[in-house]
This record gives C-alpha cells, structure tokens and sequence, in this order.
C-alpha cells in the first residue's frame, strides 16, 4: 500500500481498523524518506529513533483501548524554526548549527501530545529570510513537481508534504511562507489569525508578523491539525483569548449565498495562467451558489515596502540575541565587541545581514519617521483595505503567489526580486487576518494555488470554502511526476 | 543613492556586522536598490492615519506572580560555547 | 557665592518587591548560585516569548501615585537595542514612549529649606544580568562571567528633572525617595543588593543663566554618600575645566571610591538605542477604577506621618524626621508608644541607642531582636527606679542582640539597681573613709565633691545604685 500519500483522515481509519499499526506506518516513511529525500532535501533532521519510539507507544495506548486523538500515531514534521525539545532546530543558520532547545514550541508540544510522531525537521530559508547556504550545510528543499523548478521559498514543509515524507508538517508564514510553498508544490497551506496558534517557540523573524500554521495534502487533514494546534498559551502575551471552534464541522460542503471578492488589484500583477486559473475557481464558485464580484483594494501595493520595512526592523532586532554567548555559533576574538562581530559575519548569510543592515537603518533615529513610523500608517491603510472589504464579503479570492514556481537559475539572488513575488501574500501578514493556500490546477506543468482571505478568526469560512471546492472539483489534488 | 559606504559601516557597526572593503561595496549597493523602491510609500498620503502599533487590540494579557521552574543549571547552560563554573564565559569587554 | 550652578538630575532604577521576574516565573530571590534562577525567557533562547507579570504593573502604578504623579491610561513597553554580553536578547524591553507614570514630585529639606523636585517619569523595564570579572575589575580582566539570575528582574527608573542644585540636595532626594519606595511596599530598597541603584547627570552654567552646560552622566556609586561626594567631585572637576577654558565633554564618568574621583569610561558608541514598539508583550489599560483601587492602598507618606508625630505627640522636628525616614523606625515607634506613652523618651532612645547599634554594625531594624514591646518594658524598669538609665543601655545592647526580655536579662546579670538603704549604707561608709580629702572638700561647701563621692559609689556597685537614693544618704550622712 502506498501509505505515504494518503491522507490523515485516512491513515487514522485504516490504524483504527488495525490495517497497520502506527510503528508499521513510521516505517514505511522512513523507508520513503530514505528513498526520495536525497532528490527532495526536505528535512535537515530525521529523527528514526525517536520516532519509532513514539509510534511504539500509540501502538501500546491503541491496544489497551485508551481513547487517542486523530492525530495519534501520524507522522509529521516541523520546519527547524519551531523549536523541539531535544532535537536540533537551526532556522538552516550557521548561526544555530548546533542549538539544541531545551523545550517545545507550544505547538509542538499539541502535537506531541496528540501522539502525532516527529518524524524530523524540514528545511527552510535561513531564518526564513534568505536562500540558506548550502555550504553552511544547509539547503532549500526542491519541488516534486519539477526538481528543476527553483525552491519556492522556505519550501521543506511542502515539499516534504507533497513528497510524502510527513503526512503534514508544520511552518510559520512571515511573508507568505505558509501559501507560497504550498501553491508551489500543490499542497495546502494555512496562515491562522495572528494570535490564533501559540507562536511560544516559533524563532521569532518579525514578530508582528509570524504565525504558525500547517501544510496538508487535504482540507479534512487542515481541520484535524489546527483543532490540535489552536487555542490560547498562557506564555505568549499575542495569544488570543477567543475561543476556538471544532473545525470539523466547519467541512460543510455549500457556499450557496456566500459573497467572494475579487480584489483587482491582485490580479492585475499575476501572470495571466495563474489569473486565469484564479477567475476558474471564482466561476465554479459561482457555479455551486457563491457571489463573486470584484473589488478594489487600493493599498496593496504599499503593503510590499510597508512589509520590508517592518519586518527588517523586527528582524535587527529579534536576530541581535545571536552573539554567541549562550548558544549557537562562537568564532572566538580577543574582545567582545571582536567576538560579537565576527561571530555574527560569519554566522549570518548574505540576505539576512542585508536585512539586519535594512532594520537598523530603518530605526535610526534620522530615518525613524520618514520610513518605520510611513511603514505602520500604510499598515494601517492595508488593514483598512481588509475591514472595508469584508463588511460586504465573507472572504476574498486571490492567487498565493502572482507566479507559478520559477524554474532553477531564474529567480536571481536579488532580494528585491525575490521579494516582489511576495505582492499576494504579505498583506494578510500586515493586517492579521487568516488566509487558506489552495491548489487549483496546474500552467506550465507546475501547480496553481488559490489563496482565500477572510477577517480575524474567521477561520470556519476558509474551511468551508476550501473543502467545498475539493469536493466538487478534481483541481485541488495535484500529484507530483517524481516518484513520490 | 541614499547610502554611502560610510553610512554602511556605521550600520554594520551598529548591527555588530564585520564587512570587507568588498562586502562594503556590495552591501551599499543593494541596500540603495532596496531604499529605492522603499521610497514609493513617499507618494503615499499617510497624513493623519495612526500609526500601526499592535496586530490586534488586545492588552492586559498578564500573568500572576507566582512561581514557575525554570531550567536546570545543566540545561540552562548546555548550548553555550564557554563555560565556567556555572557561568556563560565572554573574552575581555574593555 | 560661587560663580557657577550646579544642574544635577538623577536616574534612580528600583526593583520592585515580586516574586517573580518581570516576564516569566523564575524566582527574584537575591544572592543565590549564578544562573540557577532562569528560563528560556530570561535567557534569550530563541523562540520564547514572555509574559507581562500583573503585580509588576500594580507596585510600578502606587510608585506613581505616591511620587505624584499621573499614570497613563492606556501605556505598552518599547524595545531598547544595543549590545552587551548581560543582555541576553540584544534588547532591553522598557517604556520609552509612553511611561506607566509622569509628572509627579517630591519634597525635599536641606538646610531647613523646602524645596520640590519635579519628577519626569518613572517607567517599568526589565533588569539585564550581572557580569563578574576575573580579575575583578573590567578594566583590567581578560575575561567575565555572566550570570543571568537578574535578567529580567522588574524595575523602575525613575527621571527627575535636572532640578537638583547640590551632592546634598540629590542625597536629601534619594533618602526621601527611598522612604517612599519603602512606606508604599513597593521595593526593599536596599542600595547593598542592587536594589536601588542611581546615576546622575551633572553640568556646570554660569550662575544666572538659563543655558544648560554641557553635561556628564556620573555611575558606579554604591551609597547615598557616595552620590553626594560624586557629584561635589564632578562639579569642582567641571567648574575646573570651564575655569582652564576647555569644554567639558559629554561622556559618561565611573566614580571611584577608594580614589574619591570620577573617570572617563571612553565608551566608542555614540548610542542610538533605534526604539520601537515591542509586539511580544501586552500594552496596559488602567481603568480609572483600577487605579482608584491602588491609590487607596498606598498609606499614610513620610512627610504626612511626620507632621502627625509633631503635632500629636509634641516631637521635635527633628526627631519626627529621623523616625519617619525610615517605615520600619516609624512603625517601631508607634508600636512602642502604644505600650509607654512618652514620646520624647521612646524617641531618644531610637535615636540614641536603637540607630547607633544599627548602624555600627551595619544592619537593619529587622535583623536586630529588639521589639517595641521589649522597648516599652525596659523604659517602664527605668521610670520605676529598677535600673538606672545606665545600666538601661546595657540592658538594651543586651535585648538588642538576644532578644530576651528586659526584666529577665536584669535578673540574669544581676543589674536591679539598689535603692535599699540597707545594702547601701556599708558601701556609703566605706567611700566616706577611704576618701577623706573629698569628705573635707564638700564639707568646707565645695559643692561638686559630692558628686565625686556618689561616682565612687556607683562605681562600687556596678552602677547599680540608685543614684538620687546614694545622693540623699551621702549628704545625710556627711551632715551628722
Ligand atoms: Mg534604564
Ligand atoms: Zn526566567
């Protein structure tokens, strides 16, 4: 049986009608993962070991008849910027070749909890701010659809989802890290309200804006694993204290009378296939009794330098504990002013000592309120473009990334470059909001996603739309040439 | 151009950042293409809109005092690279 | 009159009384092992996150209210960045924007002057690690150890406008600050621990202008005295240089106590701490009910008990203020008074015997066995005639260290004072025969012989004699 690309709802039932026990399952991944990951390089870390160790105890807990979660026995894997106790995460930084937390990620810790099993963690962009440096050891994972295409972003967590080495993995989305991998590789991508998912050992990029969320192959799998990771953490001031609904039941397949928008202004930048595509899905939409219609949405394209300009600030600042004093990298010197300094050249690859430079001048007293204090006002632009939006609509559609996956060599090491692709995706960062990452069909042989934009913990919306979608067309289940 | 190299050093200073004289050169030069697009919120008329302070209105998040275990020494201690006698070790300061 | 002013402002950081640390649960408990008192929090590890501590707001809002000043409604915390290897996240979290508190005052006596000193601020922040250097002095250690058990202790620092003139006036503003701190339960205030520490900004004008000089930020001074005899030294320094006609430079100075002088710390940075709002921890509202609710809690301030002990109870000014300087004085005061209503007597011993033991050994009045009620029982032994004054302060050293009760300690040692003409009539007689000369003296009419001989009673006693009963046996006697 190919177990690795079934989907959780499926792997819980087959383990519930004892097809295979958990350690069986856990297995038959490793065996996988040893099989493509050389071609994929999506996880930095395999933790074999303990997760058999873990898959041994649901086993035990199933046979004793103890009620176990849905999640029980599941193998998944973490993107190595959400910490794991005992188990190296680096944010694929030289800076944190060897940090080994001394605890879990809030989420994590869910997870765990739920018995879902670590099978390792996935890479990512350094920090998930640049391209990681495959000399420092570390690398950005590939596409399945098309080894050839350019990583898209700090892609492990869905490259490791559509390849089938982790049944779902978890990532956090600064930019749009969550849903542009995952329209990439055709897989499912979910940035939660800010405040929605713990964000207590997430290693913090700019903290106004990072959120934790999953990737999934479908949207059952999307309601199983945030009705595990949602919820207020009494140690995470941005933690909200709303409640949280039972996402299954959000998986109702009707949109009739729901309003969609159309913001224009997203689909004007995107490359005409994926438009397209995107005008597809709103059809259909309409077709099953949802009310599209455009809308405009005139501050988008502030929010791209608004974003720059925020997230570099936060990340100067989150990124000054590096030192080398108390973990990670040390290159020794005969000062501390000497050891800080060169610790942190050599810790930190190109693109993120740009944007360290970036936020510090950006903050600079002279510069202060001619760029951070503009970023926060056109912030509060962006977010007003949102809440005008959804007092006539219940969610917007738009495409997770304006291009499909580039192919290798063409996306240059330009940051600015590689940060214009980001137009679709960092306005959801700026205001809050959730959104749902998609796949709806494929251009050029690579897959499409949709992105769906709703208000704060308007979560239930996405689900609906999303699963109403997969159940009514064959668009949003892509499967990768490779051999996966 | 709206740093110079002079300007970069200042900022790799202040953000404890050693830069070769190439590095200098090639920092400056991508950091004026991104200031360039920055200046495009220039033309944006922002006025009187309040800043963004915080993602959501929330506040009064606190907690009680009370006690919590921390970390074992051992733990608290094991990722460092120097260590003596119970304490994080840095060379000279002054 | 000199031809220069003084312009001193202090920068005074307080740790405020909690269990636990500003942002997480580790324990606030002073001198314990290095780094056994910490979490991923208030090390810095990546990817943890703090949150704010409630007491921590309420103690920061009552030093607000009982400095005077008013409390923002709606106020958050705001990132400070630089470097430092104390500083475990590359930022120190604190108000920079919006402080909890703003514009207050406090009054202040020097030279039996009034004098108000505004308050700019007081705004909560979080305390970074200690660092020990291995030779113990940074200047000279090729290496330090870093300690993080105080990163992240809750503290508040508190701005006073440049409103001070004098050592004497910044020392007069730090005793009186420190009363409050303490009457309002809001820090220990103890200088030896850290947990009030001052820095003082200081220049020098030409007296009678209005131009600020240039100024310098004084640190390192571990006492009130220490301040005062820093800022004089900076001052003559300063008036010294403008004297010579070079500037005075802008830096920040180290005040050396053994040496008694202040040096250039030539820190290289020119700082620019790039402020912005923190995103990881809660803004604070304060309902005007909230704070209504503290401002009932804060009891009755130094100067407002002072001037009840002079009017109540008849103290001399004086008196009034040394008591009140201190809660604990106060409070011992008042308790003893409850149980032996003479205010000045109680007050004389405070002053006397009670501050003299504190403070040649160096302690507090908590770490002393005396009680009020112990106090009391010994003033009552002294107004009946059981012991003398004298022996009173034996009794009270006594009580001081063993915290036994008065009337038993007089007991142990024998002290009951002899009023019993019995037992004294053979002493008094045997002083008269071995000293003739004085006999003679006083009765030829030298008055002052007399007491002479009652010495030499007393002295034959241990001090024991009633004094007044010796005095009246001797003159009968020598009258016969
Ligand atoms: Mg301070
Ligand atoms: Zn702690």
């Amino acid at each position: 049986m190919r177990l690795h690309t079934l989907p959780v709802h499926r792997l819980g039932e087959l383990m519930e009608r004892k097809e295979f026990s958990s350690e069986e399952l856990v297995r038959n991944y490793l065996e996988h993962i040893s099989r493509v990951e050389d071609e994929i390089k999506a996880l930095v870390t395999v933790t074999e070991e303990a997760a058999l160790a873990q898959a041994r105890a649901v086993d035990e807990k199933r046979a004793r008849g103890e009620e176990i979660s849905p999640l029980a026995g599941i193998p998944m894997a973490i993107t190595d910027n959400i910490c794991t106790e005992g188990v190296k995460t680096t944010c694929a930084s030289r800076m944190l070749y060897n940090f080994v937390p001394p605890y879990d990620a809030d989420a994590a810790a869910r997870l765990k909890r739920a018995g879902a099993v670590l099978m390792g963690k996935c890479s990512m962009d350094e920090f998930s701010i640049g391209p990681a440096e495959e000399k420092s050891g570390f690398f950005s994972a590939r596409n399945p659809f098309a080894p050839e295409a350019a990583p898209g972003g700090p892609s492990g967590g869905a490259a490791a989802v559509a390849a089938g080495e982790a049944a779902f993995t978890l990532g956090s989305d600064t930019a749009g890290s969550l849903r542009r991998p995952a329209a990439f590789c055709g897989v499912i991508g979910f940035k939660p309200t800010y405040g929605r998912v713990s964000r207590y050992g997430l290693i913090s990029y700019a903290s106004s804006l990072d959120q934790i969320g999953p990737f999934t192959r479908d949207m059952t799998d999307l309601a199983l694993v945030l009705n595990i990771i949602c919820g207020r953490d009494a140690k995470d001031s941005t933690s909200a204290a709303v409640a949280v609904p039972d996402f299954n039941k959000s998986l109702i397949n009707d949109v009739k009378g729901l309003k969609i928008g159309l913001p224009k202004e997203y689909l004007a930048g995107a490359e005409p296939g994926v438009a397209a595509r995107v005008r597809e899905a709103a059809g259909k939409l309409e077709e099953l009794g949802a009310v599209c219609e455009e809308v405009s949405m005139p501050h988008t394209a502030y929010a791209l330098p608004a974003h720059y300009i925020i997230s570099s600030a936060e990340a100067s600042s989150n990124l000054a504990r590096y030192d080398g004093v108390r973990y990670g990298l040390r290159v020794d010197a005969g000062d501390v002013l000497g050891m800080f300094s060169k610790t942190r050249s050599r810790g930190f690859g190109e693109e993120v000592k740009t944007l360290i430079m970036l936020g510090t001048y950006v903050l600079g007293a002279a510069n202060y309120n001619d760029y951070y204090v503009k970023a926060l006002q056109a912030r509060t632009l962006v977010r007003q473009d949102f809440d005008r939006a959804f007092e006539k609509f219940d969610c917007l559609i738009t495409p997770a990334s304006p291009a499909i996956a580039h192919r290798k060599g063409k996306e240059t090491a330009d940051p600015l470059a590689a940060r214009l692709s980001k137009t679709c995706s960092v306005p959801v960062n700026l205001a809050g909001v959730p959104a749902l990452s998609l796949p709806f069909g494929m251009v050029e042989g690579l897959p499409v996603g949709l992105q769906f934009i709703t208000r704060h913990f308007g979560e239930e919306i996405l689900l609906r739309v999303g699963y109403t979608l997969q159940q009514n067309t064959d668009q949003t289940r892509l499967k990768p040439g490779l051999a996966c | 151009m709206t740093v110079s190299e002079k300007d970069v050093e200042q900022l790799a200073f202040f953000s404890r950042l050693d830069l070769t004289a190439e590095d200098k050169a090639a920092y400056t030069k991508s950091l004026n293409t991104i200031l360039d697009y920055l200046a495009m919120l220039k033309e944006l008329d922002t006025g009187a809109v309040e800043p963004a302070a915080h993602v959501l209105p929330v506040k009064n998040v606190f907690r009680e005092d009370s006690l919590r275990q921390g970390l074992e020494r051992e733990l608290a201690l094991a990722n460092a690279p120097e260590v003596e006698e119970g304490a994080f070790v840095v060379p000279r300061i002054v | 009159m000199s031809r220069y002013e003084a312009v001193i402002g202090l920068e005074v950081h307080v740790e405020l009384k909690t269990e636990t640390k500003l942002f997480c649960g580790c324990s606030t408990e002073f001198g314990q092992a290095p780094n056994t008192q910490v979490c991923p929090v208030c090390l810095g590890l990546p990817g943890s996150t703090g949150v704010l501590n409630k007491k921590v707001v309420e103690l920061a809002a009552r030093a607000g209210l009982a400095l005077n000043c008013k409390i923002g409604a709606y106020t958050w915390f705001d990132r400070k960045n630089y470097y430092y290897p104390d500083l475990p996240k590359g930022f120190q979290i604190s108000q920079v924007f919006r402080p909890i508190a703003y514009q207050g005052y406090l009054d202040i006596e020097v030279d039996g002057r009034d004098k108000r000193i505004n308050i700019t601020r007081a705004h909560i922040e979080e305390d970074p690690g200690k660092l020990v250097h291995s030779s113990g002095s940074i200047m000279t250690s090729s290496s330090s150890f870093v300690d993080y058990n105080r990163s992240g202790m809750p503290l508040i620092e508190i701005v006073s406008e440049p409103e001070l003139r004098s050592g004497a006036e910044a020392k007069a503003y730090l005793e009186k600050l420190k009363a409050i701190l303490e009457y309002t339960g809001v820090s220990d205030v103890k200088m030896e621990q850290g947990s009030l520490r001052c820095d003082a900004n200081v220049s020098v004008r030409p007296a009678g202008t209005a131009a600020l000089g240039t100024k310098t930020e004084i640190k390192n001074m571990n006492s009130f005295r220490a301040v005062q005899r820093a800022i004089e030294y900076e001052v003559d320094r300063q008036i010294d240089v403008l004297e010579d006609g070079d500037r005075v430079v802008q830096e920040t100075r180290a005040w050396d106590e053994n040496k008694g002088i202040t040096m250039s710390m030539r820190s290289k940075e020119n700082p620019d701490y790039r402020c912005f709002i923190e995103q990881e921890v809660s803004p604070i509202e304060l309902s005007d009910e909230w704070i209504e609710d503290l401002r009932v809690t804060i009891p009755e301030l130094p100067d407002a008990r002072r001037k009840r002990l002079v009017a109540e109870h008849g103290l001399p000014a004086y008196d009034a203020g040394v008591i009140t300087s201190s809660l604990s004085l106060a409070e011992f005061f008042d308790a003893t008074l409850e149980k032996f209503p003479d205010a000045k007597k109680i007050s004389n011993w405070i002053m006397g015997e009670l501050l003299r033991l504190l403070n040649a050994r160096g302690m507090e009045l908590g770490e002393s066995k005396i009680t009020p009620a112990g106090l009391a029982s010994l003033l009552k032994l002294i107004e009946k005639g059981s012991i003398s004054n004298k022996i009173g302060k034996e009794v009270f050293e006594a009580m001081f260290q063993e915290g036994k009760e008065p009337a038993q300690i007089v007991k142990e040692k024998g002290l009951s004072q002899i009023s019993d003409e019995g037992q004294l009539t053979q002493i008094i007689a045997e002083v008269i025969d071995k000293n003739p000369k004085s006999v003679a003296d006083f009765q030829s009419g030298k008055e002052q012989a007399i007491g002479f001989l009652v010495g030499q009673v007393m002295k034959a006693t241990r001090g024991q004699a009633n004094p007044g009963v010796v005095n009246a046996m001797l003159r009968e006697k020598l009258a016969e």
